[in-house]
């Protein structure tokens, strides 16, 4: 089985290197300042004992006041998984950093969000729609399309 | 004196025969050499994601049918494993093993139609398909009797399945079963040591593991790419801990590796059906639920391991009778990001070929 690591002993661990960086964490998962995500994902991926070098899904959820970027990490080595979430109080303009230059998969996935909810992600390499045209008005996901 | 040349620009689909539905690829040629790809989707978007959120939980499994169109059953079992996480469903045994058996001819069809398209794009053309759809037929029969449908079978709920097995159904999966490693036998005679297989497809669009994992791909390609990683054997959902199966492996990750890793996972699938039906225990198929399902407030991630690699439905609930959220992973969207370093460097015609070894289904990239 796929052990999910708990999000409260690995807050600790980001808290220690990173201070101020987490928001808040859970049992079942933790959240990140959007300025510290880089570094936050980068100390995930590269620590001995997480290895979260699997990213399995990158999306977003609009709860009206703020978005969630979630991205649900897995260690093909050890068999565990993590959950942490980065949030964009932002409507007008949300912007988080890119993580493609840690895991290649997240490229299609972030054009994604970035079509369906307007969210940028910065440094990626081809920030552009994917399954609407340029020039849709409006990010169908968002809860206030319809 | 030097010719002057220039990248050349080449668009291939939406309507194109190898690009297995409408997708399409803008090339960047130099001569016949391919520089660069960007893949082109969205021509089949239709909002599942947004539908979703508008319909009631057990309102969602047509949908999802319509995701990965091959392969519905899959998709019916990842959504209601989700479902049934989300709102602490308990699931009876005897849907659990007919879950089973469903995913696992669900695999064999679709993998089918994988090596079919592949040997097409190949230049086998057409014979081997319909060889292999000879076989899909079958299974798509034992589907009709259980579901009534052909392609989108809608067949499972949370909690189950929508109706017990008929009375002929266990006989012709029987006989199904008989004939199957016969075909298989047949498939591996006429093209594993095919000498224009192997010409085409060795060494070709080599995937390797470590790109593989760092691009987020799964299923049969990963593992072609020596990447021993099963979610039937890694995170076992539903009862896959109780059969006894193996995980094929291959060892360079080019497209003659990927063609061979699905061959033999449907070998593999075969054993795990069998098992099931021996195993197949008496009493109801569906739990007992009210109409409306309305799990707590709170978040699911649930995944299998479909035809084409992990996937998975990220639910969000706010205690309603429709998902807050509904994010679909889907496999083979992204198994396509490392489709561009994958051919670059190689020619036109092996494009093709390193496309169609990937398989994917335009229904489930677009959603």
């Amino acid at each position: 089985m796929t052990i999910p690591l708990s999000g409260k002993d690995v807050a600790s661990k980001i808290e220690e290197k990173f201070p101020g960086s987490v928001v808040e964490s859970s049992q079942d998962n933790l959240v990140v300042k959007g300025n510290f995500l880089l570094d936050a994902a980068r100390f995930l991926r590269d620590t001995e004992g997480l290895d979260l070098d699997f990213l399995n899904f990158v999306t977003a959820v609009d709860y009206y006041d703020h978005f969630e970027v979630v991205y649900w990490l897995s260690s093909l080595e050890h068999n565990h998984s993590l959950t942490i979430k980065a949030r964009c109080y932002d409507r007008e303009n949300p912007v988080l950093p890119s993580v493609v230059g840690l895991w290649q998969g997240a490229d299609l996935q972030e054009r994604e969000i970035f079509d369906l909810f307007g969210i940028k992600f910065e440094d990626h390499p081809n920030m552009k729609r994917i399954f609407l045209w340029e020039g849709f008005a409006g990010h169908p996901l968002r809860k206030d399309f319809i | 004196m030097a010719v002057r040349t220039e990248p050349f620009v080449l668009n291939m689909g939406p309507v194109h025969p190898s690009t297995h539905g409408v997708f399409r690829m803008r090339a960047t040629l130099d001569g016949e050499v391919v520089i660069d790809i960007e893949p082109v989707f969205g021509y089949l978007h239709r909002g599942i994601e947004k539908l979703a959120e508008q319909r009631t939980y057990t309102g969602i499994t047509p949908l999802t049918d319509r995701l990965d169109y091959i392969s519905s059953m899959s998709n019916n079992l990842a959504y209601c494993l989700a479902v049934e996480k989300l709102a602490g469903i308990k699931v009876p045994e005897r849907a659990e093993y007919i879950r089973v058996i469903m995913a696992e001819l669900q695999r064999i069809a679709a993998l089918l139609i994988a090596v079919g398209a592949f040997l097409n794009d190949c230049g086998a053309y057409f014979t081997p398909f319909l060889y292999m759809f000879r076989e899909r037929e079958r299974i798509v029969d034992l589907f009709e009797m259980v579901s009534g449908q052909r392609l989108t079978y809608n067949y499972m709920r949370a909690g189950g399945v929508s109706q017990d097995l008929p009375e002929e159904f266990m006989p012709a999966l029987r006989k199904f079963m008989d004939m199957m490693p016969r075909f298989m036998d047949e498939y591996d005679r006429l093209l594993m040591q095919n000498e224009i297989l192997i010409a085409r497809a060795k060494g070709v669009g080599i995937l390797t593991g470590e790109q593989a994992i760092n691009c987020s791909v799964s299923g049969p390609v990963l593992r072609a790419s020596g990447v021993n990683w099963d979610i039937r054997k890694a995170d076992p959902y539903s009862i896959y801990d109780r059969f006894d199966f193996d995980i094929p492996t291959q060892a360079t990750g080019d497209c003659y590796d990927r063609y061979r890793q699905r061959v033999e996972e449907m070998r593999q699938s075969l054993r795990i059906i069998r098992q099931a039906m021996e195993q197949l225990p008496s009493g109801p198929v569906r739990a007992e639920l009210p109409q409306l399902i309305r799990p707590p407030t709170g978040e699911a991630y649930a995944r299998i391991e479909a035809p084409k690699g992990e996937l998975g439905f990220y639910l969000v609930s706010d205690n309603s009778i429709a998902p807050y959220r509904c994010h679909i992973r889907p496999p083979s969207l992204i198994n396509l990001t490392a489709l561009r370093d994958m051919v670059r460097g190689w020619k036109v015609a092996d494009l093709i070929i390193i496309f169609g070894s990937i398989d994917i289904t335009v229904g489930e990239i677009d959603r």
